[in-house]
C-alpha cells in the first residue's frame, strides 16, 4: 500500500507545506460550529443558569442558587391543568393541520394544475408572510359576538343566536391553524409531489378506489412529510403566547402564557427559564419518540 | 379469455389530433405490438384501452363488454409501467398482493397466489424483500407477478423493458413471452424498438401519427410493407421512384420491376438491404458505387450510391472474406418477386 503524498486525501497546501487533512476540515467547520455556539448554546446555556437561580439577575438583590424553580409542578398545582390545557391545545391544532394540509396538498400536487399550482401555494404561504399580531387580531373581529361571523349567519338565518367564539380554546386553536398550516402544507406537498403518478395509476389499475389508494398508498408514502409537519408545528405551538392571550382571553392560560409572564409582569426569569426547558425536554421526548419512525421511512 | 376491440377511437389534446380513427381487433389470448417512433401516440392508446384516458370518440370494448364509461379500477386490467411503479413501501408480498385484496383475497389463499406468480416470473423467496433491494430486472418481473396474479382480461405493458440493458432485455423478452404463451392473456405491448416487436409478437401495429398505418404478422408487415414509412420503421430499407411503363419503372437507365404495378402512375418501390446480392444474378439491376464498408465479422453492411445518386444499403454474408473496397463499382440485383410497392 502507498500511502504518498499525491494519494492522500485533500489537505489544504499552505504555502508549500502541507497540513493534515484534520486541520483543513476544523478550519472549514469552525465558521458554522462557532456561529452555533454563539447563537443557540450560549443564550441557552445563560437561561440555563439563570434557572436554577432564586431572583432575576438584574439590580441589587442577592443571588442564590436553587431547585425550587423546576418544583413548580408540586408547588402549584394549577401547572398540571395549564400544561394539559396546552398539550390539548397542540394536539388538536396539529391535528387540524394534518388533516387539512395534507388535504391541501394532495389538491395541489395532484389536481394537474401545471403552472397555476404555485400561485395556489403561494395563496397558502400568505399568512406566514403576514404580521402575526394583525393576523391574530383580524379573527377577533371575526369571531367575536356581533362579529363578521355573526353578521354572516345572522343573514342567512336571521333568528340564530351568535355563534361567536372569541375567549374559548377553539378560538386559540383557529388562530393557531391559521398561523402554522403553510409548514405542513409545505411539508406534504414536497413528499407527495415525489410520488411517481404510475404509482397511483398502477395501484388503480389493480383495482384499487380513492379511499384504498389515499389509506394505503398516499398517506404511508407522504408519512415523512406528515411526521416533518407535525413537529414544527407542535413544537412552537406548545409555546405559542400570542394567540392564546388574544384569542383565549381569560381562557387563555397555557405554558406560553406562563412562561411570558414570568419574563415581563412577574420580572421571575428563573422560574420562566425553569418552564422552559421542561417544556424543552417533554418536546425533545416527543422527537426522539418520532424520530425512529422518520427514520425508517427515510430508508424507503 | 378476453378479446379487445377497438371502434373509431379518437384523441386530441389542444386541438391537435393524437390519435385518428383508430380500429383495431386485439384477439383472445394474442400478443400484440403498438410499434411507433416516440409521439406516435401509443402510450395515448394504452391508456385509453386502460380506462386512464377517455376518447372523445369511439368505443373499447373488453371480452364483448363495452367498458368506454368504465373506470380503471372496475375493468379487471393488468399493468406494468416502464418506471416499475413498485409500491415501495411494501415488501414484494404486499405488492403482488395488492390487486388479490381488492378482490377480497386473504390470507392463505393469497399467499399461495402471490407464491404461485412469484415462482412463474422465476422469484421465489423474495417474498419479503423491498423493492429498492431488487435490481431493475427483478423490480420488472415483481410487477409482472402483480399484474398478472389476479387474473386480468387483459394484460397491457408500456415499454416495460426499456430501462433495462440490452442483454437483460433479451432475456426478460424471452421470459416474458412464455409467461404470456402459459397464461394465455390478452397481451398489448408498447414499444419503439421493432426488434422487440418482431420477436415477440403475433400482430405488430405500426403507428405514425395517431394512426395505425399497417397491422399484421412479424413477417407479413416486414414482407410486404404498406407504406415507406412502415417499410423504414420496420427494419430497412431502400427506395426507387419513378413512372410506370411497360410494367416497370426507370431510373437512370436501370429497369425496376415488381408484381401488379399500376400503369402510367408514378410509384414508390421498397427493397430490403438483404434480398439485394452483389452480381447480376437476378432481374432487377443497377450499378453501384461503395461509400462504405461496415464490418460486422459474420456479415457486412455496405453503403452505396445508387444510379440516381441515391444512398444504398445491402446486406451482405461475410463467406467469401472479400470485402469491397471504397469506390469500387458493382452491380447490384434482386428479383422483382421482392421489390414492395409501397405507398409514398
Ligand atoms: N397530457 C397531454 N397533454 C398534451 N399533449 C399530450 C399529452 N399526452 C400526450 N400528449 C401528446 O400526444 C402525443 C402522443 O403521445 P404519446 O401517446 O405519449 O406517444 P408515444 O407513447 O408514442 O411516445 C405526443 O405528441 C404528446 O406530446
Ligand atoms: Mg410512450
Amino acid at each position: 500500500m502507498s500511502a504518498g503524498p499525491a494519494t492522500t486525501a485533500p489537505a489544504l497546501n499552505m504555502g508549500g507545506r502541507r497540513l493534515p487533512p484534520w486541520v483543513a476540515t476544523t478550519a472549514l467547520l469552525l465558521p458554522a460550529y462557532g456561529w452555533l455556539m454563539i447563537a443557540i448554546f450560549l443564550p441557552l446555556g445563560a437561561m440555563f443558569l439563570f434557572s436554577f437561580m432564586t431572583a432575576t439577575p438584574i439590580g441589587t438583590k442577592e443571588i442564590g442558587y436553587t431547585f425550587d424553580q423546576y418544583k413548580i409542578f408540586f408547588t402549584q398545582p394549577y401547572m398540571w391543568q395549564v400544561a394539559s390545557w396546552t398539550f390539548q391545545i397542540a394536539f388538536a391544532t396539529t391535528l387540524i393541520c394534518a388533516v387539512t394540509g395534507f388535504l391541501a396538498a394532495l389538491a395541489l400536487a395532484r389536481s394537474g394544475l401545471g403552472r397555476s399550482q404555485w400561485v395556489f401555494l403561494i395563496l397558502i404561504l400568505l399568512p406566514f408572510w403576514t404580521n402575526g399580531l394583525v393576523r391574530i387580531f383580524s379573527w377577533t373581529m371575526v369571531i367575536r359576538e356581533g362579529g363578521f361571523l355573526d353578521a354572516v349567519v345572522q343573514f342567512i338565518l336571521p333568528e340564530a343566536a351568535s355563534v361567536g367564539f372569541l375567549y374559548s380554546r377553539p378560538a386559540i386553536v383557529l388562530g393557531l391553524v391559521h398561523g402554522y398550516l403553510p409548514y405542513m402544507v409545505l411539508t406534504c406537498y414536497i413528499a407527495i409531489s415525489t410520488i411517481d403518478d404510475a404509482i397511483v395509476e398502477a395501484a388503480e389499475s389493480l383495482g384499487a378506489r380513492w379511499w384504498t389508494i389515499l389509506g394505503r398508498i398516499l398517506i404511508p408514502m407522504a408519512a415523512p412529510g406528515l411526521i416533518a409537519g407535525s413537529v414544527l408545528i407542535f413544537v412552537p405551538v406548545v409555546g405559542a403566547f400570542m394567540e392564546p392571550r388574544i384569542l383565549g382571553g381569560p381562557q387563555g392560560v397555557t405554558l406560553g402564557t406562563v412562561i411570558e409572564d414570568s419574563f415581563t409582569q412577574g420580572f421571575n426569569w428563573p422560574q420562566g427559564a425553569a418552564l422552559s426547558f421542561m417544556l424543552l425536554a417533554v418536546v425533545l421526548a416527543i422527537f426522539a419518540t418520532f424520530s425512529g419512525v422518520l427514520r425508517r421511512n427515510a430508508e424507503l | 379469455m378476453s378479446d379487445v376491440k377497438l371502434t373509431g377511437i379518437a384523441k386530441s389534446y389542444g386541438g391537435s389530433p393524437v390519435l385518428t380513427d383508430i380500429t383495431v381487433d386485439f384477439p383472445s389470448g394474442s400478443f400484440t405490438s403498438l410499434l411507433g417512433p416516440s409521439g406516435s401516440g401509443k402510450t395515448t392508446l394504452l391508456r385509453i384501452i386502460a380506462g386512464f384516458i377517455t376518447p372523445e370518440a369511439g368505443q373499447v370494448t373488453i371480452g364483448g363488454e363495452d367498458v368506454t364509461r368504465i373506470p380503471v379500477w372496475a375493468r379487471n386490467i393488468g399493468m406494468v409501467f416502464q418506471s416499475y411503479a413498485l409500491f415501495p413501501h411494501m415488501n414484494v408480498r404486499d405488492n403482488v398482493a395488492f390487486g388479490l385484496g381488492r378482490r377480497g383475497v386473504k390470507g392463505a389463499e393469497a399467499k399461495r397466489r402471490v407464491d404461485e406468480a412469484l415462482e412463474m416470473v422465476r422469484l421465489p423467496g423474495f417474498a419479503e424483500r423491498l423493492p429498492k433491494q431488487l435490481s431493475g430486472g427483478q423490480q420488472q418481473r415483481v410487477a409482472m407477478a402483480r399484474a398478472i396474479v389476479t387474473g386480468p382480461k387483459v394484460l397491457l405493458l408500456d415499454e416495460p423493458l426499456s430501462a433495462l440493458d440490452r442483454r437483460l432485455r433479451q432475456e426478460m423478452q424471452v421470459e416474458l413471452l412464455s409467461l404470456q404463451r402459459e397464461i394465455g392473456v390478452t397481451t398489448i405491448f408498447v414499444t419503439h424498438d421493432q426488434e422487440e416487436a418482431l420477436t415477440l409478437s403475433d400482430q405488430v401495429a405500426i403507428l405514425d401519427r395517431g394512426r395505425i398505418v399497417q397491422m399484421g404478422a412479424p413477417a407479413a408487415i416486414y414482407e410486404r410493407p404498406a407504406t415507406r414509412f412502415a417499410a423504414e420503421f420496420l427494419g430497412d430499407a431502400n427506395f426507387f421512384a419513378g413512372l410506370v411503363e411497360g410494367g416497370a419503372i426507370t431510373v437512370a437507365a436501370h429497369r425496376i420491376s415488381a408484381p401488379g404495378l399500376p400503369e402510367g402512375r408514378e410509384v414508390t418501390l421498397a427493397v430490403r438491404p438483404e434480398k439485394i446480392s452483389l452480381d447480376a444474378t437476378h432481374e432487377n439491376q443497377v450499378r453501384a458505387k461503395v461509400l462504405n464498408a461496415i464490418y460486422a465479422g459474420a456479415n457486412l453492411t455496405y453503403l452505396m450510391e445508387g444510379p440516381g445518386g441515391q444512398r444504398l444499403k445491402v446486406f451482405a454474408q461475410n463467406s467469401d472474406g472479400v470485402i469491397l473496397p471504397n469506390g469500387a463499382e458493382v452491380t447490384l440485383s434482386w428479383p422483382a418477386a421482392h421489390t414492395i410497392l409501397v405507398e409514398g
